[in-house]
């Protein structure tokens, strides 16, 4: 498997979740996945950058960065915005954590993220933003036996 | 027999709701297509909150089988739901729901607050 890379800025508008997670996830196809490794992706990204967009800016248009990186069998994922950052990443990574309950949210997120992908690390300053780095390891093609 | 509600059933933005109605039975059946993220979350809970105080229902039956996507956007969707019914003594119910959308229920343990059927028929015939 030959390494690739791509990157994609986008402004945290709410309509570029769908395109965010179409993105990453047309990327991904170049190693090969299962439908349900597919829908893993769709879904931890459409976390990721929901996140950055309702959390990170708090609905202000600012820009989201997403870099994919895939080395050897593996697709590393970075989604990371500048904005308001996590005061505690540790409450934020429970289940039901939310930090605006007015916005009927689940506090699922992370939780689902971390579900989905192989890794999940939370990079985040307050007022310099979040950088969230996810993994998944795809099955090396096997030729033996 | 569910009525289609002529009224409410103009698609917004899209295809994510159509909304059907069954008076008899006094809940609102509510079919959901496409993807149900962050964007299109506002607009169906709108939509759906509208029609359910506007005319009284006192059930909502979700029907997940056009779903082709859904996040956690959805779980906070459905919770929001059963509050509204649950203050009314009302219940929630969903159908159709597929393996994908079944494996972010599980990690919520929705599973504990709505009831779960096969199809719209199955529903009515435990109200």
């Amino acid at each position: 498997m030959k390494d690739n890379t791509m990157k994609l800025e986008i402004p945290s508008k709410s309509q570029n979740e769908a395109f965010a997670r179409v993105v990453v996830a047309s990327f991904a196809a170049q190693l090969d996945p299962t439908i349900e490794e597919i829908a893993d992706i769709k879904t931890a990204v459409s976390e990721a950058v929901t996140n950055a967009i309702i959390h990170g800016y708090e609905s202000k248009i600012e820009k989201i960065i997403i870099e994919c990186n895939i080395i050897d069998n593996r697709l590393e994922i970075i989604i990371e915005d500048f904005g308001v950052g996590i005061s505690n990443i540790q409450a934020a990574r429970e289940p039901f954590y939310t930090s605006r309950p007015e916005l009927e949210r689940s506090g699922m997120g992370f939780t689902v993220m971390e579900t989905f992908m192989d890794s999940l690390e939370i990079c985040s300053e307050e007022n310099k933003g979040t950088k969230i780095k996810m993994v998944k390891e795809f099955n090396k093609p096997s030729f033996e036996e | 027999m569910l009525i289609e509600n002529k009224k409410t059933s103009n698609k917004i933005g899209g295809k994510e709701v159509n909304i059907k109605f069954n008076n008899q039975k006094n809940t609102l059946f509510v079919d959901l297509n496409g993807e149900l993220d962050h964007h299109n979350a506002k607009r169906i809970r709108e939509k759906i909150d509208s029609e359910f105080d506007e005319n009284g229902y006192k059930n909502i039956s979700i029907n997940l089988k056009g779903l082709n996507f859904m996040d956690s956007s959805g779980i906070g969707l459905i919770m929001g739901r059963y509050k509204l019914v649950n203050e009314l003594g009302g219940r929630l119910f969903l159908t159709n729901v597929n393996f994908r959308v079944n494996k972010i229920l599980d990690m919520s343990g929705i599973h504990k607050l709505v009831d779960i059927y096969e199809n719209n028929e199955d529903v009515l015939k435990h109200l």
